[in-house]
């Protein structure tokens, strides 16, 4: 941002604003006390509140969740909460239910991907997963910081293969007994990934059931694959 | 609910068009009609061509009328506007080439383009504005109902600048936006209507101007778009300007004439080579004739077979997007069910083989490919307006096409909003300064999918300003970035830290801004009144002018003195009148006193006619007794009837 004299800094944004338990909310509109995203009694659509995504669709915080639920439960309130239906109503109604839609929106965005999932949650209990984005490996080269970045162990030997393969694709042209190799590679490694949602899958069950040491096996696993990923997209650059 | 009407636009870059849908039979209105249909022009057509020109008087003409001009003298008429839409300078160089317009000459770096037409210089937004005022004349015309909102659709795969740049000329043009929706899901509601049907469909969206690819969800009348793709700058004017340019260097070679140096042979060739391509999609061969300066005459046959070989290249790059399309899907070929062709440029056969070949299916081509976005408009126009029994479960899911993102430290792109997320969607980002004592912020918003932030496009530089000094670091402000149903991001901010959420004041810094809409809007109002009074006041100087000549020659005439001093009198006291009315400005006035300088040479003209009558019957010559322009000429004192 160097023609931004005054640029902003970004601050780490993972904060995220959990709802307190409240349950009971009263209705804006007619004071029942039963309303949520709507009222109970009169049907008016109410002001988004902060919320955590599992509570906005009334759902409990659990990993293994029903998706074909999730997705009706999404279905059913984008009828009632979507601007669309409210073009006719007060202004006031109008900018709530462009919030409530957005959050829906968030949410089930977030909730339906298994991977964003288990991020989400992990970050509800304010746990950080290591920056493997390429913006991170940008950032930390300008700012001169080391990466938090660790080779999986398992993976340690393929990765060093794998990063010769690249130099080489990098340096010259990539010759097809090279292209070869690196799709071969990259097959391996897409298997890879697809048993990695088996295990996440296993880590849910154990949290789900209240076994707190999921959470570290699922902190691997995401990591793990984080690594994976964008050795795939090394791959995948070199190929283009 | 009378006042109520809410239509359904596709303002295209070729073609636009506007549709509306009946809220069909209710308790209140049982013969109310369901349908949903396109509302024709009063020249009977569907079509209105997108081009805006002025005729001679500096008249602004649309459509049809405009598209004569631009044959005639191109430099007055401007086509193809939608592909300036929201765009900078720097991102045409290459495209303003080829057009035969010109930009203003004054223009400062960063700000909307303007475009030379006759002596004033007007932004995209102002141009489509007037196509979309055509329009609203048509629906109020043939609805009888006055026209105040619209819903407009634009190419899935506009960015922010683009559909901003779309709401302010529906603004501009009288026209409250409802709802801006994306050209293939207009498409997709129009087809759904008729077959209610859960499963996953493609739209593939071929216009003039612009490509889209949408993958959506039908299930239970919910339209949820999955994945979208394209190009705002890849359509039938691609191929359009491919073919000027080889039919121009043919020329040269064979008669050696540089046709580029001719703008109005440059539009003869322009539309030669355009009902070529249309002829090819149902013929095998076609011959273009051209006429040209210097007398010569520019001839050609051209077959399929050539010019599908030209033209592949242009299709190809439709191909890349869509393979995107499946993959942000998630989605292989066979799982989609069915294939939707929508936009003009999909009636070329090649283009349809191409698209079947790809999705291994057979395409959809039941709707008329130029109505279809239309239709769709005015069925999620039905939406809004409240609904009708064959729309109560309809609802349309969009996404956003392009990532958002700021610009991080070291140039680099942090995405904050995925594309393809349905939306509305949102984001919040937390910000602090850098110095002790900074008021404010800069952040730097761009859309793209690119890792650098300079290979992606630049939205906006938002300057957030009213914040209380404090040591660096420590003020924490967050802004919330809220992407709308139109897909138009909204910014808001707010400082924290110093405890009282001190607003934030957000400036972008593209596109034209709230007061400069508002001017245009009062501009084009003035002018419309303007134009008409300075219209009719020239009307009513000619026509005081041939009575004033007309006086004359009935002064010169032996009849004047037949009449009496007082006569004589009035009618110079009225003349006076007239003349001073002339000079002032309002026409009003002026045809006032015309009415009475006509009562008071009534007597006159009779007197000059049983004068000229007399003559003719003694054998003299009519002219000998002139009574003015002849028997058409429209006032008193010549309103002879001669038979």
């Amino acid at each position: 941002m160097s023609d931004l004299p005054n640029a902003g800094t970004r601050t780490n944004s993972a904060t995220l604003q959990v709802m307190q338990d409240e349950h009971h909310h009263r209705c804006w509109s007619c004071g029942d006390m039963r309303a949520e995203h709507f009222c109970g009694e009169c049907g008016h659509v109410q002001p988004a509140r902060p919320t955590d995504f599992f509570s906005f669709f009334g759902m409990p915080r659990r990993l293994d969740l029903d998706e074909a639920k999730l997705e009706r439960e999404f279905y059913k309130l984008s009828r009632k909460l979507h601007p669309d239906v409210y073009s006719r109503a007060s202004a006031r109604e109008q900018l709530w239910s462009l919030e409530k839609t957005s959050q829906l929106n968030d949410a089930y965005r977030i909730l339906k991907d298994p991977i964003s999932r288990t991020e989400y949650l992990l970050a509800l209990q304010g746990i950080q997963l290591e920056e493997q984005s390429k913006i991170a490996t940008e950032m930390a080269r300008n700012s001169g910081r080391e990466k938090k970045q660790t080779v999986p162990l398992e993976l340690l030997e393929e990765a060093f293969e794998l990063n010769m393969l690249l130099e080489e694709a990098k340096a010259g042209n990539v010759h097809d007994d090279l292209r070869a190799q690196l799709v071969a590679t990259r097959e391996g490694l897409t298997k890879r990934l697809d048993a990695m949602r088996d295990e996440l899958k296993a880590a849910w069950k154990k949290w789900d059931s209240g076994d707190m040491e999921a959470t570290s096996l699922m902190v691997d696993v995401l990591n793990r694959r984080s690594y994976l990923r964008n050795l795939v997209r090394d791959i995948n650059e070199v190929l283009k | 609910m009378a006042d109520d009407r809410v239509v359904g636009i596709d303002l295209g870059t070729t073609n636009s068009l506007v549709a509306y849908m009946g809220q069909g039979p209710s308790l209140a209105n049982p013969n109310a009609d369901g349908g949903v249909f396109i509302l024709p022009g009063e020249d009977g057509s569907s079509l209105v061509p997108s081009v805006v020109a002025l005729d001679r008087d500096n008249h602004t003409l649309v459509g049809n009328a405009a598209r004569e001009v631009l044959l005639k003298s191109p430099e007055r008429a401007i086509y193809s506007v939608k592909r300036l839409m929201g765009r900078g300078v720097e991102d045409l160089q290459e495209e303003l080439k080829l057009f035969p317009f010109h930009l203003a000459k004054d223009m400062a770096p960063g700000e909307v383009l303007r475009i030379q037409l006759g002596e004033r210089t007007y932004t995209p937004p102002e141009i489509s504005a007037q196509i979309l005022r055509q329009l609203k004349r048509n629906a109020e015309r043939f609805l009888g109902a006055p026209v105040k909102q619209a819903v407009i659709t634009v190419p899935a795969y506009f960015n922010d600048a683009q559909r901003q740049a779309t709401k302010d000329a529906g603004r501009i043009a009288g026209l409250e936006v409802l709802r801006l929706v994306n050209e293939p899901t207009a498409a997709s509601l129009a087809y759904g209507l008729d077959r209610k049907q859960n499963g996953t469909i493609a739209v593939y969206d071929f216009g003039g101007g612009t490509f889209d690819i949408s993958i959506l969800r039908l299930k239970d009348g919910i339209f949820e778009v999955i994945a979208t793709n394209g190009d705002t700058h890849l359509g039938g004017d691609d191929i359009d300007n491919l073919l000027i340019a080889v039919a121009a260097d043919d020329i040269a070679g064979d008669l050696g004439l540089d046709v580029r140096k001719h703008p109005d042979a440059v539009q003869r060739v322009r539309r030669a080579v355009i009902e070529a391509k249309i002829a090819l999609s149902s013929q095998d061969a076609t011959n273009i004739e051209v006429e040209l300066p210097e007398g010569k005459l520019y001839q050609r046959r051209i077959t399929r077979e050539m010019f599908e070989p030209m033209m592949a290249p242009i299709v190809d790059r439709t191909l890349g997007p869509c393979r995107q399309a499946l993959a942000d899907a998630g989605l292989t070929v066979d799982q989609v069910d069915e294939v939707v062709l929508v936009g003009g440029s999909t009636r070329i056969p090649l283009v349809r083989r191409k698209v079947e070949e790809l999705f291994a299916r057979k395409a959809h081509t039941e709707l008329n490919p130029d109505e279809v976005v239309a239709l769709g408009a005015a069925v999620q126009a039905n939406i809004l307006a409240g609904g009708s029994a064959e729309t109560k479960d309809m609802l349309l899911l969009d996404v956003t096409p392009l990532s958002l993102g700021i610009e991080a430290l070291g140039g680099v792109t942090a995405k904050i909003i995925h594309r393809n997320s349905t939306i509305p969607a949102s984001a919040t980002e937390h910000f602090t300064t850098g110095v002790e004592g900074q008021v404010s912020v800069a952040i730097h918003v761009l859309q793209g999918e690119r890792e650098l932030a300079k290979d992606c496009r630049s939205l906006a530089r938002f300057d957030l300003k009213g914040i209380p000094p404090m040591p660096a670091g420590l003020p924490r402000i967050e802004v919330r970035f809220l992407i709308d149903a139109n897909g138009i991001l909204h910014v808001s901010a707010r400082e924290q830290r110093s405890g009282k959420d001190a607003e934030i004041q957000v400036q972008p810094s593209y596109g034209l801004t709230d007061e400069q809409v508002e001017n245009m809007i009062l501009d084009s109002f003035d002018n419309a009144e303007k134009d008409l009074a300075d219209r009719q006041l020239i009307e009513a100087r000619n026509e005081a002018e041939t009575i004033l000549n007309a006086l004359l020659k009935g002064r010169n005439n032996e009849a004047w003195h037949k009449l009496s001093f007082d006569e004589r009198h009035k009618i110079d006291e009225l003349e006076s009148n007239l003349r001073k009315a002339m000079a002032g400005a309002d026409y009003q006035q002026v045809r006032g006193m015309i009415d009475e300088l006509n009562q008071a040479t009534m007597r006159l003209a009779e007197l000059m006619m049983d004068a000229a009558v007399s003559s003719a019957l003694h054998g003299k010559n009519m002219d000998a007794t002139d009574v003015g322009e002849g028997p058409t000429a429209p006032h008193p004192i010549g309103k002879a009837e001669f038979s």
